[in-house]
């Protein structure tokens, strides 16, 4: 954006008014900023101008005929009338051209209500149509589970269009065809696959593109708008909530410029349809004698109460755990260490996805993105680290994007040749075995460059580096560039050496004089770390002096009794088989969970049936350290209770001290003020000893969790699990690898890791390195293969 | 003075008894008017706003495609629907209820209806013994446009004019 200067500063006249504009503003953007409605179609503040349904035409005096007033610029001394007779002719006379192609069906359309083309229609449009002729009828394309077109009523104003191009940056819809033929589609018969394609619903002026699962269930009048924040990235997108009936209907983006200006990933737009899947735990329930009971609330908090009571009094408390989701609010995660502590144990942990926590101590108070999110956009250079940005994190993909385009260098190291949406500068794709030689290589190659000193274990390791063209190219890309980043992404989290790869990826920022940036996971992740919700660290970060133990300890330890929030830890923890067998064998397992699924039939005793993200009030803070609060916008299925509630409750059932909170509120202020003033920073915070690594040989395994698997939601939303990007349970593996182990597309391959073997179905997917091969995770299918051991045996069955 | 002998000879001769018995007796020799309900009933206008119901197409095909604005323009608040998309994609309502104990019988539904679903017919006599009686839902409002679907279809017609 450029500075506004006061030369740059015109006045025109609107209807009669004298307004201030910038030269080269167009007349629709001065007028929308005063307050002044000059009707549009095809015109958005976000999207590129097109001028092609000309209904913002104004009368200009000295004009010949009436301009479009969205690509007419402004000039000084320009005199413009919106309502003249010359403006509203030209205005009506454009809506009898939109509406002669357009069917008069706005009592079935699912826009009717909200539509820009009916609201216009009463003010412009007239009461009898002079076309006689035939109307105008396309056919209907399926562009995949989430949106439903009904192109007829299209008015070509291309808003799809130019989202896919300029925004989503997949040219995926396009107009065929001219005049009278024009349509608007896919241009082979395929599914909209962006992972932001839900958008282009809000975009369309009219109801030709609709939300598939919303269609025909309400119409706009009926519902409620209520605020809520999405808890499936750490982006915190800002939503309205519609309810009806005290039920989730739909979710829209809410408007905010610092977070996720008007845009919503589809991951955060569809889940609500999970909400109300058929396994939703509606009363708490416990097992007696191998048999499930439902029971009231009373009768499961005295069975919790009495059965870690006796467990307690017989063990020490360390036999004592809690497994809490990332993405739980800031005001349950408080409430449950602070029982946790007061209970006397430190074993509470919310990193499910992280494999490597050697290096905790050394961690910042939370680690965060190290910038707003708005900041992103200014960068002239960033790396990425182990990230597939675009479907981990979609709102800060788009702000990475429009740095892109901007003509910002984009660099990637990653373990999957993951497809970004904008052209990547440099691009590293190795097996996990190779990810540290390729850090280390741009880290040699910057310490060339500029002489500077790193410790000594590092600079032993550097000896043996050869610093290639693309590692001198990321580490130019980045050097003395101002406003560069490095962001550590959650692929690089997750791996097996995570911890050496932060060292590095801190060196090479403070050395290249960049900002270092976390992508965490879950939602809350900062929240749980500010909050305690971490072994090693108290409320507020400070150092706990006798730490807990992590998920992988608690699970190695067998403890005897878990508390489980909000997370289902076979399918969400890393090893999913490990966290089950562990689970089963202790002796209570308590899970708080809002769904029933059979494994949690298996390994718990109660079941406590929790409210979802839309159900709770909570605050969430995002990776940029915005703590954001929500208010429940639907009412909870069942007997189920905010999580807050059921954790306040538990307190009292313990007899703990200051358990006494009336409303969330309560609890948030009590959590903020432990919290205290905090300044997040990520710089030097890293191991500086950097500990020997064990390279593995063989296959190396790599794990991720497609975007829309990543929670117990997701994985019930019926629309999100029809799309691409969900847990698919196969083994991934490039062909040349293929070959090598004699695997076939679609064959079945035996994996085998210590004991433990399984077998799987072949899918050739090129964007795996050599000698590696790739799962998803959060699949029931894949969860005893653990990643971070780091190789598996692969041969053909 | 005047007046008081005015009302003296008038009470005297029984006037006012005179009067009201005028009105008797002409009446006692005019055309009779009174209804001999439930033997005899008064004839109805076409626009008879009487019991609700939901019409169907000739072929069958039920009229009502859920767009919910007799709901919305309903003063009483008396209709719930709910819809969803059916087998074959089109919109449709899984609940009609209208509850008779709520609507007055204003006509705004039928107003309203795009596609002459939902109209008052001419039934205006029936009665529930319970309360839910007088809950119609959507398959006894179908059931009564089938039973009165040749009379509402002429009212219709005889109306098409001035609509």
């Amino acid at each position: 954006m450029s500075v506004v200067m006061s030369e740059d500063q015109i006045t025109i006249e609107v209807d009669g008014k004298e307004l201030s504009a910038r030269k080269g503003q167009m007349i629709i953007e001065v007028t929308d900023a005063n307050d002044i409605y000059i009707p549009r179609f095809c015109y958005h503040n976000k999207l590129s101008i097109a001028a092609n349904c000309r209904m913002c035409l104004v009368e200009v005096e000295k004009a010949p005929k009436a301009l479009p007033a969205c690509a007419t610029p402004v000039m000084e001394g320009m005199k413009i009338k919106t309502q003249s007779k010359a403006a509203v002719e030209a205005q009506k006379a454009i809506m009898e051209f939109l509406l002669i192609n357009h069917p008069l069906d706005c009592p079935i359309c699912d826009q009717g209500g909200e539509c820009e083309l009916q609201d216009l229609a009463m003010g412009y449009g007239q009461d009898v149509s002079r076309y006689q002729e035939k109307k105008r009828v396309v056919k209907d394309k399926n562009i995949g589970p989430l949106i439903q077109t009904d192109l007829t009523r299209c008015i070509h104003c291309t808003r799809c269009v130019r989202f896919g191009e300029e925004v989503a940056g997949l040219r995926e819809m396009g107009a065929t065809g001219r005049g009278e033929n024009m349509t608007i589609g896919t241009y082979i018969e395929k599914s909209v696959d962006s992972e932001m394609s839900g958008n282009i619903i809000d975009l369309c002026p009219v109801g030709a593109l609709t939300s598939k699962p919303f269609r025909y269930s309400a119409r706009t009048w009926e519902l409620i708008q209520r605020d809520t924040i999405a808890p499936h990235d750490c982006v915190g997108s800002n939503m309205h909530a519609h309810i009806k009936i005290d039920r989730l209907k739909r979710v829209v983006p809410a408007n905010n410029e610092a977070i996720n200006e008007v845009w919503l990933s589809d991951r955060d737009r569809f889940s609500y349809e999970g909400i109300y899947s058929d396994d939703r735990l509606t009363t708490p329930m416990i097992k007696k004698n191998g048999e499930w009971q439902e029971v009231d609330w009373d009768v499961a908090l005295t069975e919790v109460k009495n059965k870690l009571a006796n467990i307690l009094s017989s063990q020490t408390a360390e036999s004592f755990g809690v497994i809490a989701s990332p993405s739980s609010t800031l005001e349950e995660l408080y409430l449950l260490q602070k029982i946790c502590r007061a209970l006397g144990s430190n074993n509470i942990d919310s990193r499910l996805r992280q494999s490597d926590l050697s290096d905790q101590d050394d961690a910042p108070v939370f680690p965060w993105l190290g910038m707003p999110i708005e900041y992103m956009e200014t960068l002239n250079s960033a790396l990425l680290i182990g990230s597939n940005i675009r479907k981990e994190q979609p709102i800060l993909n788009h702000r990475l994007r429009k740095a892109a385009l901007r003509g910002c260098q984009v660099s990637a190291i990653n373990m999957i040749d993951y497809a970004f949406n904008y052209d990547l500068a440099n691009k590293l794709v190795v097996s996990p075995n190779h990810m540290l030689d390729e850090c280390l290589g741009v880290l040699k190659a910057l310490v060339d460059e500029t002489g500077a000193s790193v410790p000594q274990s590092i600079t032993d390791k550097l000896a043996g580096i050869t610093v290639s063209e693309s590692h001198k190219a990321i580490a130019e890309s980045l050097n003395d560039v101002e406003n560069s980043a490095v962001f550590f992404g959650l692929g690089a989290n997750s791996h097996q050496a995570s911890s050496q790869l932060r060292t590095i990826a801190g060196l090479i920022a403070s050395i290249s004089n960049s900002k270092l940036g976390y992508l965490s996971e879950g939602a809350n992740s900062t929240g749980a770390w500010l909050s305690g919700a971490v072994p090693h660290r108290l409320v507020g970060g400070q150092k706990n002096a006798t730490p807990g133990k992590s998920i992988a300890e608690m699970l190695d330890a067998g403890l005897n009794a878990y508390f489980i929030l909000n997370t289902e830890p076979e399918l969400d923890y890393w090893n999913g088989a490990d966290a089950q067998t562990a689970l089963s064998n202790a002796e209570m397992v308590v899970a708080m969970t809002p769904y029933i699924s059979d494994a949690m039939k298996d390994y718990a005793d109660v079941l406590l049936p929790i409210a979802v993200f839309a159900e709770t009030s909570g605050s969430y803070m995002n990776v940029a350290g915005e703590l954001q609060s929500t208010n429940g916008v639907s009412a909870p299925v069942g007997e189920a209770r905010p999580a807050w509630k059921v954790l306040r409750v538990l307190g009292n059932y313990f007899d703990l001290d200051g358990f006494d909170y009336v409303t969330s509120t309560d609890v948030l202020a009590e959590a903020l003020t432990a919290i205290g003033d905090i300044t997040p920073d990520n710089d030097k915070h890293w191991a500086e000893t950097f500990s020997d690594n064990t390279q593995s040989s063989g296959i190396a395994c790599i794990k991720d969790v497609p975007m829309n698997s990543v929670d117990a939601i997701c994985r019930r939303s019926k629309p999100l699990q029809a799309t691409s990007d969900i847990a698919d349970g196969k083994l991934h593996v490039n062909s040349s690898t293929a070959a090598s182990l004699g695997l076939t597309q679609d064959g079945m391959a035996n994996v085998e890791q210590d004991d433990n073997a399984i077998q799987l179905t072949v899918l050739f997917d090129e964007r795996v390195p050599d000698n590696s091969v790739y799962l998803h995770s959060a699949n029931a299918a894949t969860n005893s293969i653990n990643a971070s051991l780091g190789s598996v045996k692969v041969s053909k069955v | 003075m005047i007046q008081k002998v005015k009302n003296y000879i008038s009470s005297l001769f029984l006037w006012e008894l005179i009067k009201g018995l005028n009105l008797t007796f002409r009446y006692m020799f005019k055309r009779k008017v009174t209804v001999q309900y439930p033997e005899e009933k008064t004839p109805q206008s076409h626009r008879f706003r009487g019991l609700h119901a939901l019409r169907r197409y000739p072929n069958g095909e039920e009229r009502c495609i859920a767009c919910k604005l007799c709901e919305a323009v309903c003063p009483a608040v008396a209709i719930t629907i709910e819809s969803e998309p059916r087998d074959d994609g089109s919109r449709r309502t899984t609940r009609y209820d209208i509850d008779l104990t709520k609507c007055i019988f204003c006509g705004f539904c039928e107003e309203s209806c795009p596609v002459d679903s939902i109209v008052e017919t001419r039934i205006f006599e029936y009665h529930g013994e319970k309360r839910g009686d007088l809950l119609m839902t959507k398959s006894r409002l179908l059931e009564i446009g089938e039973l009165a679907e040749k009379q509402i279809a002429e009212d219709r017609a005889l109306d098409a004019l001035y609509r």
